[in-house]
Protein backbone atom coordinates (compact mmCIF):
# COMPACT_ATOMS: atom_id res chain seq x y z
CA UNK A 1 0.00 0.00 0.00
CA UNK A 2 1.89 3.02 -1.20
CA UNK A 3 -0.69 5.66 -0.37
CA UNK A 4 -4.19 5.91 1.01
CA UNK A 5 -6.69 8.35 -0.45
CA UNK A 6 -9.03 9.90 2.07
CA UNK A 7 -12.21 11.33 0.59
CA UNK A 8 -15.75 12.11 1.64
CA UNK A 9 -18.70 9.96 0.62
CA UNK A 10 -20.17 8.85 -1.77
CA UNK A 11 -17.50 6.25 -2.47
CA UNK A 12 -19.41 4.15 -4.96
CA UNK A 13 -20.43 5.88 -8.16
CA UNK A 14 -22.81 4.73 -10.85
CA UNK A 15 -22.33 5.43 -14.51
CA UNK A 16 -25.80 6.98 -14.71
CA UNK A 17 -25.73 10.71 -15.42
CA UNK A 18 -28.47 13.30 -15.76
CA UNK A 19 -28.07 13.15 -19.53
CA UNK A 20 -28.61 9.36 -19.56
CA UNK A 21 -31.76 9.66 -17.46
CA UNK A 22 -33.14 12.49 -19.55
CA UNK A 23 -32.39 10.57 -22.75
CA UNK A 24 -34.38 7.64 -21.34
CA UNK A 25 -37.30 9.95 -20.57
CA UNK A 26 -37.18 11.33 -24.11
CA UNK A 27 -37.21 7.79 -25.52
CA UNK A 28 -40.17 6.94 -23.29
CA UNK A 29 -42.03 10.02 -24.51
CA UNK A 30 -41.48 9.17 -28.18
CA UNK A 31 -44.44 6.76 -28.72
CA UNK A 32 -46.83 9.46 -27.51
CA UNK A 33 -45.42 11.82 -30.17
CA UNK A 34 -46.23 9.31 -32.90
CA UNK A 35 -49.74 8.92 -31.47
CA UNK A 36 -50.09 12.70 -31.41
CA UNK A 37 -49.06 13.06 -35.06
CA UNK A 38 -51.47 10.30 -36.10
CA UNK A 39 -54.37 11.75 -34.13
CA UNK A 40 -53.84 15.51 -34.41
CA UNK A 41 -51.68 15.83 -37.52
CA UNK A 42 -48.28 17.34 -38.21
CA UNK A 43 -49.01 20.47 -36.24
CA UNK A 44 -48.39 18.52 -33.02
CA UNK A 45 -44.84 17.84 -34.24
CA UNK A 46 -44.41 21.55 -34.97
CA UNK A 47 -45.62 22.55 -31.47
CA UNK A 48 -43.32 19.98 -29.85
CA UNK A 49 -40.33 21.16 -31.88
CA UNK A 50 -41.05 24.82 -31.08
CA UNK A 51 -41.27 24.07 -27.34
CA UNK A 52 -38.09 21.98 -27.28
CA UNK A 53 -36.08 24.53 -29.26
CA UNK A 54 -37.30 27.49 -27.20
CA UNK A 55 -36.68 25.67 -23.90
CA UNK A 56 -33.12 24.74 -24.87
CA UNK A 57 -32.39 28.18 -26.34
CA UNK A 58 -33.90 29.84 -23.27
CA UNK A 59 -31.74 27.73 -20.95
CA UNK A 60 -28.60 28.48 -22.95
CA UNK A 61 -29.36 32.23 -23.12
CA UNK A 62 -30.22 32.54 -19.41
CA UNK A 63 -27.08 30.71 -18.34
CA UNK A 64 -25.01 32.79 -20.73
CA UNK A 65 -26.48 36.02 -19.35
CA UNK A 66 -26.01 35.07 -15.69
CA UNK A 67 -22.63 33.44 -16.16
CA UNK A 68 -23.75 30.02 -14.94
CA UNK A 69 -22.30 26.77 -16.28
CA UNK A 70 -24.05 25.59 -19.43
CA UNK A 71 -26.49 22.72 -18.74
CA UNK A 72 -28.14 22.42 -22.16
CA UNK A 73 -26.21 19.19 -22.72
CA UNK A 74 -27.99 17.35 -19.90
CA UNK A 75 -31.20 17.40 -22.01
CA UNK A 76 -33.37 18.38 -19.04
CA UNK A 77 -34.57 21.46 -20.94
CA UNK A 78 -35.54 19.23 -23.86
CA UNK A 79 -37.63 17.04 -21.54
CA UNK A 80 -39.32 20.15 -20.13
CA UNK A 81 -40.08 21.30 -23.68
CA UNK A 82 -41.59 17.97 -24.70
CA UNK A 83 -43.70 17.71 -21.52
CA UNK A 84 -44.97 21.27 -21.94
CA UNK A 85 -45.83 20.69 -25.59
CA UNK A 86 -47.67 17.48 -24.70
CA UNK A 87 -49.94 19.40 -22.36
CA UNK A 88 -50.91 22.03 -24.95
CA UNK A 89 -53.69 21.76 -27.54
CA UNK A 90 -52.33 21.07 -31.04
CA UNK A 91 -53.75 24.34 -32.36
CA UNK A 92 -51.87 26.59 -29.92
CA UNK A 93 -50.35 29.70 -31.62
CA UNK A 94 -46.58 29.41 -31.94
CA UNK A 95 -45.78 32.66 -30.07
CA UNK A 96 -47.79 31.42 -27.08
CA UNK A 97 -45.88 28.14 -27.06
CA UNK A 98 -42.58 30.09 -27.14
CA UNK A 99 -43.68 32.34 -24.29
CA UNK A 100 -44.81 29.33 -22.22
CA UNK A 101 -41.45 27.62 -22.76
CA UNK A 102 -39.60 30.71 -21.61
CA UNK A 103 -41.78 30.89 -18.48
CA UNK A 104 -40.95 27.24 -17.76
CA UNK A 105 -37.20 27.65 -18.19
CA UNK A 106 -36.48 31.22 -17.09
CA UNK A 107 -39.08 31.82 -14.37
CA UNK A 108 -39.79 28.40 -12.89
CA UNK A 109 -36.42 26.70 -13.34
CA UNK A 110 -33.54 29.17 -13.69
CA UNK A 111 -34.74 31.93 -11.34
CA UNK A 112 -34.70 29.36 -8.54
CA UNK A 113 -31.19 28.20 -9.41
CA UNK A 114 -31.50 25.82 -12.36
CA UNK A 115 -31.71 22.05 -12.54
CA UNK A 116 -32.27 20.35 -9.18
CA UNK A 117 -33.12 23.60 -7.39
CA UNK A 118 -36.56 24.42 -8.78
CA UNK A 119 -39.35 23.68 -6.30
CA UNK A 120 -42.09 23.23 -8.91
CA UNK A 121 -42.22 21.25 -12.12
CA UNK A 122 -41.42 23.74 -14.93
CA UNK A 123 -43.70 22.12 -17.53
CA UNK A 124 -46.67 21.83 -15.17
CA UNK A 125 -46.31 25.37 -13.86
CA UNK A 126 -45.87 26.84 -17.34
CA UNK A 127 -48.99 25.02 -18.49
CA UNK A 128 -50.99 26.54 -15.61
CA UNK A 129 -49.58 30.00 -16.38
CA UNK A 130 -50.60 29.56 -20.01
CA UNK A 131 -54.05 28.32 -18.99
CA UNK A 132 -54.56 31.54 -17.04
CA UNK A 133 -52.89 33.75 -19.65
CA UNK A 134 -54.39 32.33 -22.84
CA UNK A 135 -57.59 30.71 -21.60
CA UNK A 136 -59.20 30.84 -25.05
CA UNK A 137 -56.54 29.10 -27.11
CA UNK A 138 -55.59 26.77 -24.24
CA UNK A 139 -59.09 25.26 -24.22
CA UNK A 140 -59.63 25.32 -27.98
CA UNK A 141 -59.37 21.53 -28.27
CA UNK A 142 -58.64 19.93 -31.59
CA UNK A 143 -61.21 17.15 -31.92
CA UNK A 144 -60.28 14.25 -34.25
CA UNK A 145 -62.79 13.58 -37.05
CA UNK A 146 -63.66 10.10 -35.78
CA UNK A 147 -65.26 11.39 -32.57
CA UNK A 148 -67.77 14.17 -32.10
CA UNK A 149 -68.23 16.92 -29.58
CA UNK A 150 -66.18 17.86 -26.54
CA UNK A 151 -63.29 16.26 -24.67
CA UNK A 152 -64.16 13.16 -22.61
CA UNK A 153 -63.73 15.10 -19.37
CA UNK A 154 -66.17 17.79 -20.52
CA UNK A 155 -68.59 15.03 -21.51
CA UNK A 156 -68.16 13.33 -18.13
CA UNK A 157 -68.67 16.65 -16.35
CA UNK A 158 -71.82 17.34 -18.35
CA UNK A 159 -73.14 13.85 -17.55
CA UNK A 160 -73.92 13.17 -21.23
CA UNK A 161 -72.56 9.60 -21.18
CA UNK A 162 -73.89 8.57 -24.62
CA UNK A 163 -71.35 10.83 -26.34
CA UNK A 164 -68.27 9.27 -24.71
CA UNK A 165 -65.75 7.85 -27.21
CA UNK A 166 -65.38 4.07 -27.22
CA UNK A 167 -62.83 2.42 -24.92
CA UNK A 168 -60.65 1.43 -27.89
CA UNK A 169 -60.62 5.03 -29.09
CA UNK A 170 -59.59 6.11 -25.61
CA UNK A 171 -56.73 3.58 -25.57
CA UNK A 172 -55.47 4.73 -28.98
CA UNK A 173 -55.91 8.39 -28.11
CA UNK A 174 -58.51 9.24 -30.74
CA UNK A 175 -60.25 11.88 -28.63
CA UNK A 176 -60.16 15.60 -27.93
CA UNK A 177 -57.47 16.87 -25.59
CA UNK A 178 -53.91 18.15 -25.31
CA UNK A 179 -51.68 16.79 -28.04
CA UNK A 180 -49.52 14.40 -26.02
CA UNK A 181 -51.90 13.29 -23.31
CA UNK A 182 -54.41 11.28 -25.32
CA UNK A 183 -52.47 8.21 -26.45
CA UNK A 184 -53.06 6.02 -23.39
CA UNK A 185 -51.31 2.95 -24.83
CA UNK A 186 -48.30 4.98 -25.99
CA UNK A 187 -47.97 6.63 -22.56
CA UNK A 188 -48.30 3.27 -20.78
CA UNK A 189 -45.57 1.85 -23.01
CA UNK A 190 -43.34 4.81 -22.19
CA UNK A 191 -44.09 4.46 -18.48
CA UNK A 192 -43.25 0.75 -18.60
CA UNK A 193 -39.92 1.57 -20.28
CA UNK A 194 -39.06 4.05 -17.53
CA UNK A 195 -40.00 1.48 -14.85
CA UNK A 196 -37.85 -1.23 -16.48
CA UNK A 197 -34.92 1.15 -16.87
CA UNK A 198 -35.45 2.09 -13.20
CA UNK A 199 -35.63 5.77 -14.05
CA UNK A 200 -38.82 6.04 -12.01
CA UNK A 201 -40.23 3.87 -9.23
CA UNK A 202 -43.78 2.48 -9.35
CA UNK A 203 -44.88 4.21 -6.16
CA UNK A 204 -46.04 7.59 -7.43
CA UNK A 205 -47.85 6.49 -10.63
CA UNK A 206 -49.52 3.57 -8.86
CA UNK A 207 -50.66 5.68 -5.91
CA UNK A 208 -51.82 8.50 -8.21
CA UNK A 209 -53.78 6.30 -10.63
CA UNK A 210 -55.01 4.00 -7.86
CA UNK A 211 -56.41 6.89 -5.83
CA UNK A 212 -58.23 8.29 -8.85
CA UNK A 213 -59.63 4.84 -9.74
CA UNK A 214 -60.80 4.13 -6.20
CA UNK A 215 -62.35 7.53 -5.52
CA UNK A 216 -64.15 7.78 -8.88
CA UNK A 217 -65.38 4.19 -8.43
CA UNK A 218 -66.79 5.07 -5.00
CA UNK A 219 -68.37 8.23 -6.42
CA UNK A 220 -69.75 6.33 -9.44
CA UNK A 221 -67.94 8.54 -11.97
CA UNK A 222 -66.74 6.13 -14.69
CA UNK A 223 -63.35 5.18 -13.15
CA UNK A 224 -61.86 3.66 -16.33
CA UNK A 225 -62.63 6.74 -18.40
CA UNK A 226 -61.34 9.00 -15.63
CA UNK A 227 -58.05 7.10 -15.68
CA UNK A 228 -57.55 7.50 -19.41
CA UNK A 229 -58.89 11.01 -19.92
CA UNK A 230 -57.23 14.35 -19.31
CA UNK A 231 -53.52 14.39 -18.56
CA UNK A 232 -53.64 11.75 -15.87
CA UNK A 233 -51.35 9.11 -17.43
CA UNK A 234 -48.92 11.73 -18.73
CA UNK A 235 -48.92 13.42 -15.32
CA UNK A 236 -48.63 10.25 -13.26
CA UNK A 237 -45.72 8.72 -15.19
CA UNK A 238 -43.78 11.74 -16.42
CA UNK A 239 -44.60 14.78 -14.29
CA UNK A 240 -45.26 13.48 -10.78
CA UNK A 241 -41.98 11.53 -10.95
CA UNK A 242 -39.68 14.51 -11.55
CA UNK A 243 -36.67 14.10 -9.23
CA UNK A 244 -36.18 17.58 -7.84
CA UNK A 245 -39.83 18.42 -7.18
CA UNK A 246 -41.11 15.20 -5.61
CA UNK A 247 -40.16 13.27 -2.44
CA UNK A 248 -37.15 10.94 -2.53
CA UNK A 249 -38.35 8.19 -0.21
CA UNK A 250 -40.79 5.51 -1.32
CA UNK A 251 -43.25 6.27 1.47
CA UNK A 252 -43.04 9.94 0.55
CA UNK A 253 -43.77 9.06 -3.06
CA UNK A 254 -46.86 7.11 -2.01
CA UNK A 255 -48.13 10.11 -0.04
CA UNK A 256 -47.34 12.37 -3.01
CA UNK A 257 -49.27 10.11 -5.42
CA UNK A 258 -52.30 9.78 -3.13
CA UNK A 259 -52.36 13.56 -2.66
CA UNK A 260 -52.21 14.14 -6.42
CA UNK A 261 -55.04 11.67 -7.02
CA UNK A 262 -57.18 13.19 -4.28
CA UNK A 263 -56.79 16.77 -5.57
CA UNK A 264 -57.36 15.65 -9.16
CA UNK A 265 -60.65 13.95 -8.27
CA UNK A 266 -61.77 16.88 -6.12
CA UNK A 267 -61.20 19.33 -8.98
CA UNK A 268 -62.68 17.04 -11.64
CA UNK A 269 -65.82 16.24 -9.69
CA UNK A 270 -66.51 19.43 -7.74
CA UNK A 271 -64.19 22.10 -9.18
CA UNK A 272 -64.82 24.70 -11.84
CA UNK A 273 -62.18 23.33 -14.19
CA UNK A 274 -62.82 20.02 -15.98
CA UNK A 275 -59.20 18.90 -15.40
CA UNK A 276 -57.11 18.98 -12.23
CA UNK A 277 -53.95 16.95 -12.92
CA UNK A 278 -51.57 19.88 -13.40
CA UNK A 279 -53.02 21.79 -10.43
CA UNK A 280 -52.70 18.70 -8.24
CA UNK A 281 -49.06 18.14 -9.20
CA UNK A 282 -48.19 21.80 -8.58
CA UNK A 283 -49.89 21.76 -5.16
CA UNK A 284 -48.11 18.56 -4.15
CA UNK A 285 -44.81 20.04 -5.43
CA UNK A 286 -45.33 22.82 -2.91
CA UNK A 287 -45.99 20.29 -0.14
CA UNK A 288 -42.97 18.14 -1.06
CA UNK A 289 -40.54 19.64 1.50
CA UNK A 290 -43.01 18.80 4.29
CA UNK A 291 -43.59 15.27 2.98
CA UNK A 292 -39.82 14.83 2.79
CA UNK A 293 -39.42 15.99 6.37
CA UNK A 294 -42.03 13.55 7.68
CA UNK A 295 -40.76 10.56 5.72
CA UNK A 296 -37.04 10.99 6.32
CA UNK A 297 -35.32 7.65 6.52
CA UNK A 298 -33.60 6.67 9.73
CA UNK A 299 -29.95 5.77 9.15
CA UNK A 300 -29.30 2.08 9.84
CA UNK A 301 -28.66 1.79 13.56
CA UNK A 302 -29.12 5.52 13.97
CA UNK A 303 -31.08 7.27 16.65
CA UNK A 304 -34.77 7.98 16.34
CA UNK A 305 -35.38 11.20 14.42
CA UNK B 1 -29.74 67.65 4.76
CA UNK B 2 -29.58 68.60 1.12
CA UNK B 3 -33.09 69.69 0.07
CA UNK B 4 -32.81 68.51 -3.52
CA UNK B 5 -31.79 65.11 -2.20
CA UNK B 6 -34.85 64.99 0.05
CA UNK B 7 -37.02 65.66 -2.98
CA UNK B 8 -35.37 63.12 -5.28
CA UNK B 9 -34.83 60.36 -2.69
CA UNK B 10 -38.28 58.95 -3.28
CA UNK B 11 -37.94 58.64 -7.03
CA UNK B 12 -35.45 55.77 -7.29
CA UNK B 13 -32.98 55.53 -4.41
CA UNK B 14 -35.64 55.20 -1.70
CA UNK B 15 -38.64 54.55 -3.91
CA UNK B 16 -41.44 53.68 -1.47
CA UNK B 17 -42.84 50.82 -3.56
CA UNK B 18 -39.80 49.32 -5.26
CA UNK B 19 -37.13 49.82 -2.57
CA UNK B 20 -38.85 50.32 0.78
CA UNK B 21 -41.55 47.75 -0.23
CA UNK B 22 -44.32 49.83 1.31
CA UNK B 23 -47.85 50.23 -0.04
CA UNK B 24 -47.72 46.83 -1.74
CA UNK B 25 -51.46 46.16 -1.48
CA UNK B 26 -52.73 49.22 -3.40
CA UNK B 27 -49.82 48.89 -5.85
CA UNK B 28 -50.79 45.35 -6.81
CA UNK B 29 -54.52 46.02 -6.75
CA UNK B 30 -54.85 49.19 -8.84
CA UNK B 31 -51.95 48.74 -11.26
CA UNK B 32 -54.09 46.99 -13.86
CA UNK B 33 -54.68 50.20 -15.84
CA UNK B 34 -52.38 53.17 -16.35
CA UNK B 35 -55.19 55.67 -15.73
CA UNK B 36 -55.96 54.04 -12.36
CA UNK B 37 -52.29 54.23 -11.44
CA UNK B 38 -52.16 57.97 -12.12
CA UNK B 39 -55.40 58.57 -10.17
CA UNK B 40 -54.27 56.50 -7.19
CA UNK B 41 -50.76 57.95 -7.26
CA UNK B 42 -51.89 61.56 -7.33
CA UNK B 43 -54.55 61.03 -4.64
CA UNK B 44 -51.96 59.43 -2.37
CA UNK B 45 -49.45 62.20 -3.15
CA UNK B 46 -51.90 64.90 -2.10
CA UNK B 47 -52.68 63.07 1.14
CA UNK B 48 -48.98 62.45 1.78
CA UNK B 49 -48.06 66.08 1.21
CA UNK B 50 -50.81 67.36 3.53
CA UNK B 51 -50.20 64.77 6.26
CA UNK B 52 -46.43 65.28 6.19
CA UNK B 53 -46.85 69.06 6.55
CA UNK B 54 -49.44 68.78 9.33
CA UNK B 55 -47.56 66.14 11.29
CA UNK B 56 -44.30 68.01 10.95
CA UNK B 57 -45.95 71.22 12.14
CA UNK B 58 -47.49 69.46 15.14
CA UNK B 59 -44.49 67.27 15.96
CA UNK B 60 -43.66 69.18 19.16
CA UNK B 61 -47.28 69.20 20.34
CA UNK B 62 -48.32 65.56 19.77
CA UNK B 63 -47.35 63.45 22.82
CA UNK B 64 -45.04 60.66 21.84
CA UNK B 65 -47.09 57.91 23.50
CA UNK B 66 -50.22 58.53 21.45
CA UNK B 67 -48.58 59.66 18.23
CA UNK B 68 -49.84 56.84 16.01
CA UNK B 69 -53.58 57.46 16.74
CA UNK B 70 -52.97 61.17 16.20
CA UNK B 71 -51.30 60.54 12.85
CA UNK B 72 -54.13 58.23 11.76
CA UNK B 73 -56.77 60.84 12.65
CA UNK B 74 -54.89 63.50 10.67
CA UNK B 75 -54.37 61.18 7.68
CA UNK B 76 -57.99 60.00 7.74
CA UNK B 77 -59.13 63.62 7.67
CA UNK B 78 -57.08 64.36 4.56
CA UNK B 79 -58.18 61.14 2.89
CA UNK B 80 -61.83 62.05 3.44
CA UNK B 81 -61.23 65.44 1.83
CA UNK B 82 -59.47 63.87 -1.16
CA UNK B 83 -62.14 61.19 -1.49
CA UNK B 84 -64.93 63.80 -1.56
CA UNK B 85 -63.04 65.86 -4.14
CA UNK B 86 -62.45 62.84 -6.39
CA UNK B 87 -66.12 61.81 -6.04
CA UNK B 88 -67.21 65.30 -7.02
CA UNK B 89 -64.83 66.05 -9.89
CA UNK B 90 -63.63 62.66 -11.20
CA UNK B 91 -66.43 60.15 -10.55
CA UNK B 92 -65.03 57.76 -13.16
CA UNK B 93 -61.74 57.38 -11.27
CA UNK B 94 -63.65 57.03 -7.99
CA UNK B 95 -65.61 54.14 -9.47
CA UNK B 96 -62.46 52.46 -10.80
CA UNK B 97 -60.47 52.76 -7.57
CA UNK B 98 -63.43 51.75 -5.40
CA UNK B 99 -62.44 50.73 -1.89
CA UNK B 100 -58.76 51.50 -2.48
CA UNK B 101 -59.37 55.26 -2.37
CA UNK B 102 -60.61 55.34 1.27
CA UNK B 103 -57.99 52.70 2.07
CA UNK B 104 -55.26 55.32 1.50
CA UNK B 105 -55.79 55.88 5.25
CA UNK B 106 -53.94 52.67 6.00
CA UNK B 107 -51.41 53.02 3.18
CA UNK B 108 -48.09 52.17 4.80
CA UNK B 109 -46.24 54.81 2.79
CA UNK B 110 -48.12 57.67 4.45
CA UNK B 111 -47.80 56.41 8.02
CA UNK B 112 -44.26 55.29 7.24
CA UNK B 113 -43.16 58.76 6.11
CA UNK B 114 -44.87 60.29 9.15
CA UNK B 115 -42.87 58.00 11.44
CA UNK B 116 -39.59 58.01 9.51
CA UNK B 117 -39.45 61.60 8.33
CA UNK B 118 -42.13 64.13 9.21
CA UNK B 119 -41.96 63.75 12.99
CA UNK B 120 -38.28 64.72 13.11
CA UNK B 121 -37.83 67.19 10.25
CA UNK B 122 -38.93 70.73 9.45
CA UNK B 123 -42.22 71.52 7.71
CA UNK B 124 -40.50 72.49 4.46
CA UNK B 125 -38.33 69.37 4.30
CA UNK B 126 -41.38 67.21 5.11
CA UNK B 127 -43.33 68.82 2.29
CA UNK B 128 -40.49 68.07 -0.13
CA UNK B 129 -40.30 64.51 1.18
CA UNK B 130 -44.07 64.12 0.70
CA UNK B 131 -43.90 65.33 -2.89
CA UNK B 132 -40.87 63.16 -3.71
CA UNK B 133 -42.27 60.02 -2.11
CA UNK B 134 -45.68 60.64 -3.68
CA UNK B 135 -44.14 61.03 -7.12
CA UNK B 136 -42.05 57.91 -6.56
CA UNK B 137 -45.23 56.00 -5.65
CA UNK B 138 -46.98 57.37 -8.76
CA UNK B 139 -44.06 56.52 -11.03
CA UNK B 140 -43.76 52.98 -9.69
CA UNK B 141 -47.51 52.46 -10.09
CA UNK B 142 -47.41 53.90 -13.60
CA UNK B 143 -44.52 51.62 -14.60
CA UNK B 144 -46.28 48.53 -13.21
CA UNK B 145 -49.63 49.50 -14.69
CA UNK B 146 -48.17 50.31 -18.11
CA UNK B 147 -46.52 46.90 -18.39
CA UNK B 148 -49.63 45.11 -17.16
CA UNK B 149 -52.08 47.07 -19.31
CA UNK B 150 -50.05 47.08 -22.53
CA UNK B 151 -49.25 43.38 -22.50
CA UNK B 152 -52.27 42.15 -20.52
CA UNK B 153 -55.08 44.07 -22.21
CA UNK B 154 -53.39 45.42 -25.36
CA UNK B 155 -54.23 49.03 -24.40
CA UNK B 156 -52.48 52.00 -22.77
CA UNK B 157 -54.60 54.62 -20.97
CA UNK B 158 -57.54 52.86 -22.60
CA UNK B 159 -56.19 53.37 -26.15
CA UNK B 160 -55.54 50.28 -28.23
CA UNK B 161 -51.85 49.57 -28.84
CA UNK B 162 -51.44 48.60 -32.49
CA UNK B 163 -50.44 44.99 -33.06
CA UNK B 164 -51.12 43.80 -29.51
CA UNK B 165 -54.89 43.36 -29.62
CA UNK B 166 -54.61 39.72 -30.69
CA UNK B 167 -51.62 38.97 -28.46
CA UNK B 168 -52.96 39.54 -24.97
CA UNK B 169 -51.29 37.79 -22.03
CA UNK B 170 -54.26 38.11 -19.72
CA UNK B 171 -52.48 36.62 -16.68
CA UNK B 172 -50.64 39.96 -16.33
CA UNK B 173 -53.91 41.66 -15.38
CA UNK B 174 -54.64 38.97 -12.77
CA UNK B 175 -53.03 38.82 -9.33
CA UNK B 176 -50.14 36.43 -10.21
CA UNK B 177 -49.12 38.70 -13.09
CA UNK B 178 -49.14 41.66 -10.70
CA UNK B 179 -46.71 39.93 -8.34
CA UNK B 180 -44.54 38.88 -11.27
CA UNK B 181 -44.27 42.40 -12.74
CA UNK B 182 -43.65 43.77 -9.22
CA UNK B 183 -40.77 41.34 -8.69
CA UNK B 184 -39.25 42.09 -12.08
CA UNK B 185 -39.34 45.84 -11.40
CA UNK B 186 -37.71 45.41 -7.98
CA UNK B 187 -34.98 43.34 -9.63
CA UNK B 188 -34.54 46.06 -12.26
CA UNK B 189 -34.17 48.79 -9.61
CA UNK B 190 -31.64 46.63 -7.75
CA UNK B 191 -29.71 46.20 -10.98
CA UNK B 192 -29.81 49.93 -11.82
CA UNK B 193 -28.63 50.95 -8.34
CA UNK B 194 -26.20 48.01 -8.09
CA UNK B 195 -27.94 46.78 -4.95
CA UNK B 196 -27.21 49.98 -3.04
CA UNK B 197 -30.80 51.23 -3.04
CA UNK B 198 -32.34 51.62 0.38
CA UNK B 199 -29.09 51.03 2.24
CA UNK B 200 -28.94 54.37 3.95
CA UNK B 201 -25.43 54.87 5.22
CA UNK B 202 -26.45 57.67 7.58
CA UNK B 203 -29.09 55.60 9.32
CA UNK B 204 -28.11 54.31 12.72
CA UNK B 205 -30.25 53.23 15.66
CA UNK B 206 -31.19 56.84 16.40
CA UNK B 207 -32.98 57.15 13.09
CA UNK B 208 -34.88 53.88 13.38
CA UNK B 209 -38.62 54.17 14.11
CA UNK B 210 -38.55 50.84 15.96
CA UNK B 211 -35.73 51.96 18.25
CA UNK B 212 -37.94 52.10 21.36
CA UNK B 213 -39.21 48.56 20.91
CA UNK B 214 -35.89 47.07 19.84
CA UNK B 215 -34.04 44.89 22.31
CA UNK B 216 -30.71 45.39 20.56
CA UNK B 217 -30.50 49.15 20.86
CA UNK B 218 -27.15 50.39 19.66
CA UNK B 219 -26.23 47.18 17.85
CA UNK B 220 -26.37 48.82 14.43
CA UNK B 221 -24.18 51.70 15.57
CA UNK B 222 -21.62 49.27 16.96
CA UNK B 223 -21.66 47.34 13.69
CA UNK B 224 -21.02 50.51 11.77
CA UNK B 225 -18.15 51.45 14.06
CA UNK B 226 -16.59 48.04 13.55
CA UNK B 227 -16.85 48.51 9.80
CA UNK B 228 -15.18 51.91 10.04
Amino acid sequence: MSRMIVSVSPHIRDKTTTAVIMRDVLIALFPALIAAILVFGWRSLLVTAVCVVSCMTGEWAFEKLTGRPNTVGDLSAAVTGVLLAYSLPAGIPVWQAVLGSLVAIAVVKQLFGGIGRNFANPAVTARIVMLLAFSETMTAWVIPDAVSGATPLAVLKGGDLQNLPGLLQMLLGVRGGCLGETGALALLAGGAYLLIRRVISWHTPAAFAGTVLLLTFLLGKQPVYQLMSGGLLLGAFFMATDYSTTPMTNSGRLIFGVGCGLITVLIRVWGNYPEGVSFSILMMNILTPYIARFTRQRPLGGAKL
Amino acid sequence: MNRLKVLTNGLIRENPVLVLILGTCPSLAVSTQASNAIGMGLAATVVLLCSNVAISALRKIIPDNVRIPCYIVLIAGFVTVVQMLVKAYAPAIDEQLGIFLPLIVVNCIILGRAEMFANKNTVFASALDGIGMGLGFTLALLAMASIREVFGSGTWFGLAVPGLAGHKVSILVLAPGGFFVYGVLIALVNKLTKGKAGKNAEQGCAGCPAAAACGRLGAADEAKEREA
